[in-house]
């Protein structure tokens, strides 16, 4: 560990540096384009307030230049404007993308300096970046855009956040902490609501803070608006701090379902705080509204995660569009929602929730990766632009500070947390069997972080109603900042320092699996034997119900039959055939391998085993042709095999396992490998030879700069050289490597490869390990997972060619993906 | 309070059943009750019948061997206390119940009389030794076939269900002698946390 250290800090302090240039260069290219933006954009703005003025001008200025046209056109002929510029035309369209590229550049950015994001969360970067932009925007003396919208908010940026969270939420532990999470997340909302609230109150009665305008309802409607825990923040800080499951998903569905309590208490003050009295009968049809803003939104979400299952049950002939059914079903079950003023966000959970197992088993493994891709890009460029604009809107803003109102806010937000917490952990824990400590309570306490959801809400205020609007609003932003900034950068050092217990990786093995369900039916039997209706009992009703009837309604042909158990496995034996695929290893001697055969009784389609008979075919150009398609796609596919999970970059799988023998297996495939180099070359195909996937990723990534910098930093013959793949030898049918040939780069390359193996081992080794440390920022990870990788990566790769080639490790395995994913 | 204690009047050296197991009185009660009304013909023993008769543990895939362990071995029938002491395996685990070291000698002289020797109250042993038929410390592979065969019901082929067992027999398997043992089990199942997340909750 000490070496690798001391090997790579030179190369690494320098990329740093670089890096750090190249992202200064970025800033401020970006800072132009938005700045000669904001400038151009303005006076369009302030048009569009009043839009039907606008439209008149325009066509004011269309019917002007037609008269000018024609009036011209009696005496000399104009020539015709051969370039024009009419940037209205793209004007807002162009903007949102470049403020998505802005985004997207950012996160980048922030990815590209490891130590930064190690210290700081990725959030408070993104809110510094906004503070920069507006910054920039004003200082150029333009009016900055109200971009943190509240429809904009609501309808565009939070949805794809919390879809993605509602359909990747672990229902497991999500449900056996449900008591707990909705006591925080009711119970704990209505009393950090009504305390603060009732609090702040009586602090702007004191005199000399000159509040003593404000009354109790706005008072009150403040409360209920700042003391809702956001799902946004929540998400961003916990993320990063990889903290166990159970702490992770108290205080994330605290953050979920609060939603329904904020949407309530937010309308009721609303109401009230106009009419001025307030009867017990009011709160009993508070009461009624909560349990039908959330029902409902269940219910809501619930049909249409239903329907969609149902749809994707009819898919199987248009794969292309089963991803969006997923989008679509839910995005409509969020509108619905949010129509009748049901809390979306319950629904958009309960719909990703529902859907999930049906649709999962009914659409293609192609379409799966592809509803996953869209979900983490969707949400991660929503959470970063919501950062970003949370902090152009507090340059924006008209701001009314007031150090009382804003100090006490604070301290108040804080206290009844953290009384909250601890009070209803008192009554909790007499319920609980896994007692919450005083460390959970803690971090329960401090992850409380609050978001854009409650500046939204402010927002959304009528300043007619609420002449302290802009104050209300101030407060907010600085009660945001301040749990963003303070408690979100020192959670992770905290969590450290109380050793709170991190989150394991998330390896699910079919050991567990079966255990598990033997372990679910015992207790549900001795259940049974007590006469106990408890929550095994339950459980197994609705499982059994679940497989008698819906499954079959949902889930088309016959793999509603299939048990769990059953698809599990698939999907595990499935992952490693994959990888045993790319790794070029496995597929050839079958018989070294006792699970590789085990996996052919299951789906002998998968790997024939007359492939190996395939091998030795003649080539013609055509198929060369798509030989490199294919391994060019195969090289990506290595690159994206990731070892934890992350929300922002696809998920490893949680089925990803058997790795240690898998291990084993690969080091006999690997001595197998070397016997069969020696004495067959013919069986070598002029591959792009192996590259280790961060090398790929980063020439992708950033083209020259990293070439040369890569090749400055290295000892080991620059990799680089053998990416262009070239026919070796044109006009021969046959793919013959003559391992003499001087034209052949790539034939020396593997010559290279065996000679100096055991040089390269540890310079590629270190320089893999350190780039991918930087790559994927906070990951945990230990020293020897990427070792083991590269070696395996090493090992494997020693003739990836052909069986690349031959066996496409797509998943095309399954039956149903017969047909080619594009029609 | 008053039929508490009456009904904790009729059983016998209940204040030591308590003790042992750690059950409060309302829960001796309750188990009791239950126990009397599985008991048909009141003889004070329940039999195998008896359980079969619970028509949701008859749906149960592991219904049989759920109702096996009640009894020991050459035994047909479990009288209240054996039954009540088995199902304390399934409380939670419990820091306020006084652990071995407090009453040492109590415990385990009366636990020794159970069916499982060595025991510790876990419930991870108790599945092991439902999977383990033969009791031989290993689960081998045909009783996980077993095992699997009744609970995926059927629906599966054989060739198929012995992949399954020889994945998951490789797979646990460390010291490489095709069987699973009570410490290969252990630690397959150590991320599940079991004994936390699966118990019963009414019988802390």
């Amino acid at each position: 560990m000490s070496v690798r250290v001391a090997l790579h800090s030179p190369t690494g302090s320098r990329s740093f540096l670089e890096r750090g240039l190249l992202l200064l260069v970025m800033l401020i290219f970006l800072e132009g384009t938005v700045l000669t933006l904001g400038a151009a954009s303005s006076p369009d703005i302030s048009a569009q307030d009043n839009t039907g003025g606008g439209h008149d001008r325009r066509d004011d200025h269309r019917g002007i230049a037609g008269s000018h046209e024609q009036t011209n056109y009696t005496y000399t002929k104009k020539a015709f404007p051969v370039l024009s510029l009419d940037y209205h035309h793209i004007q807002v369209p162009f903007e949102i993308s470049l403020w998505v590229l802005l985004a997207s550049l950012m996160k980048l950015g922030f990815h590209l300096i490891p130590r930064l994001s190690g210290i700081v969360p990725e959030s408070c970067l993104l809110i510094v970046v906004g503070l920069l932009v507006g910054g920039l925007i004003k200082l150029a003396g333009e009016e900055v855009p109200p971009v943190l919208d509240s429809n904009l908010f609501f309808l565009c940026l939070l949805p794809p956040i919390i879809l993605d969270a509602g359909y990747f939420l672990p229902i497991r532990p999500f449900m056996e902490n449900i008591g707990t999470i909705l006591m925080f997340a009711v119970v704990g909302t209505l009393w950090n609501a009504f305390f603060v609230g009732g609090l702040l109150y009586a602090v702007c009665q004191i005199e000399g803070t000159y509040l003593s305008q404000v009354e109790l309802l706005p008072c009150l409607l403040f409360g209920s608006i700042i003391s809702a825990v956001d799902p946004v923040a929540v998400l961003a800080v916990f993320e990063e701090i990889h903290i166990n499951e159970l702490l992770h998903i108290l205080v994330f569905g605290e953050s979920l379902l609060n939603d329904a309590v904020t949407v309530v208490l937010y309308h009721l003050f609303e109401e009230y705080s106009g009419a001025g009295e307030v009867t017990p009968m009011d709160v009993v049809l508070g009461v009624i509204c909560f349990l039908i803003v959330s029902l409902g939104g269940i219910a809501v979400g619930a049909i249409y995660g239903i329907l969609a299952a149902f749809t994707s049950r009819f898919t199987s002939h248009t794969r292309v569009i089963e991803p969006l059914f997923v989008f679509v079903y839910s995005y409509m079950a969020y509108l619905s929602a949010e129509m009748f003023h049901l809390s979306g966000i319950m629904a958009l959970i309960a719909c990703g929730a529902v859907m999930r197992p049906y649709v999962e088993a009914n659409i293609s493994h192609k379409s799966h990766t592809t509803v996953k891709y869209f979900l983490k890009m969707w949400s991660s460029v929503s959470e970063t632009l919501i950062f970003i604009f949370l902090g152009v809107a507090t340059v924006a803003g008209p701001h009314a500070w007031n150090w009382t109102f804003v100090s006490v806010t604070v301290i108040l937000c804080l206290v009844s947390r953290v009384i909250g917490v601890v009070g209803l952990t008192f009554i909790i824990n007499k319920f609980r069997i896994v007692k919450l400590t005083t460390k959970d309570q803690f971090i329960v306490a401090y992850g409380g972080l609050r978001g854009a959801i409650a500046f939204s809400l402010g927002y959304l205020l009528n300043k007619d109603h609420f002449p302290m609007r802009t104050m209300f609003l101030t407060a907010i932003i600085t009660e945001i900042f301040f749990t963003v900034f303070v408690q979100g950068m020192t959670i992770k050092p905290l969590v450290d320092l109380l050793a709170v217990k991190k989150k394991q990786e998330a390896k699910r093995s079919i050991n567990e699996e079966i255990h598990t369900q033997f372990l679910d039916h015992l207790l549900t039997g001795i259940e049974d034997i007590c006469g106990h209706y408890g929550h095994h009992h339950w459980k197994d009703k609705l499982n059994r119900f679940n497989k008698k009837y819906i499954k079959k309604c949902l889930i088309a042909g016959e793999r509603y039959k299939e048990p769990q158990l059953i698809a599990f496995y698939h999907k595990m034996e499935f992952k490693q055939a994959i990888e045993l695929v790319e790794s070029g290893g496995g597929v050839k001697l079958p018989s070294a391998m006792p699970s590789q055969v085990s996996m052919q009784n299951i789906q002998p389609k998968k790997l024939p085993p007359a492939v190996a008979e395939r091998a030795l075919p003649q080539f013609t150009k055509g198929r060369e042709e798509e030989i490199r398609k294919i391994l060019r796609s195969n090289l990506q596919k290595t690159r994206q095999r990731l070892r934890s999970y992350n929300r922002h970059t696809l998920v490893a799988d949680p089925f990803e396992d058997g790795w240690n023998d898998f291990l084993l297996k690969k080091q006999r495939m690997i001595e197998l490998e070397k016997k069969m180099t020696e004495m067959s070359n013919y069986l070598t195909v002029p591959a792009a030879p192996p590259d280790s996937p961060t090398m790929c990723r980063a020439r992708l990534a950033s083209g020259d700069d990293f070439k040369a910098e890569k090749a400055g930093a290295k000892v080991i013959p620059d990799p680089n050289a053998f990416y262009n793949i070239k026919a070796s030898s044109e006009g021969v049918p046959t793919i013959q490597v003559d391992l003499a040939s001087p034209q052949s780069p790539d034939s020396v390359n593997m010559l290279n490869e065996f000679s100096k193996r055991g040089a390269k081992d540890q310079g590629l080794g270190q320089r893999e390990v350190a780039t991918r440390d930087e790559d994927q920022g906070l990951m945990m990870k230990p020293s020897s997972a990427g070792k083991e990788e590269k070696g395996e990566e090493e090992g494997g790769n020693k003739n990836p060619g052909l069986m690349r080639c031959l066996s496409d490790p797509g998943p095309s395995n399954e039956d149903e993906e017969d047909e080619p994913f594009l029609p | 309070m008053g039929s508490t204690n009456s009904t904790l009047s009729k059983i016998p050296n209940v204040e030591e059943l308590m003790q042992e197991t750690g059950f409060t009185p309302a829960h001796i009660v309750r188990l009791y009750d239950r126990f009397e009304a599985l008991d048909k013909e009141k003889t004070g023993h329940l039999r195998p019948q008896d359980f079969g008769a619970i028509n949701r543990l008859a749906m149960n895939p592991i219904g049989d061997r759920i109702i096996g362990a009640f009894f020991s071995p050459g035994q047909e029938t479990v009288d209240f206390h054996s039954f009540v002491r088995i199902l304390a395996h399934f409380r939670p685990a419990d820091k306020k119940r006084p652990k071995d070291p407090s009453m040492p000698e109590p415990v385990n002289s009366r636990t020794s009389k159970l069916k499982y020797p060595p025991l510790v109250f876990s419930l991870i042993s108790v599945a092991f030794q439902l999977y383990d038929q033969d009791k031989d410390g290993k689960i081998s592979r045909a009783e996980l076939l077993q095992v699997l065969r009744s609970m995926l019901e059927m629906q599966v082929t054989e060739e198929q269900l012995e992949s399954i067992a020889d994945r998951t027999i490789q797979e646990a398997d460390l010291d490489k002698d095709d069987a699973i043992s009570f410490e290969e089990f252990r630690k397959s199942l150590e991320k599940v946390n079991i004994d936390h997340k699966m118990s019963i909750r009414f019988l802390r």
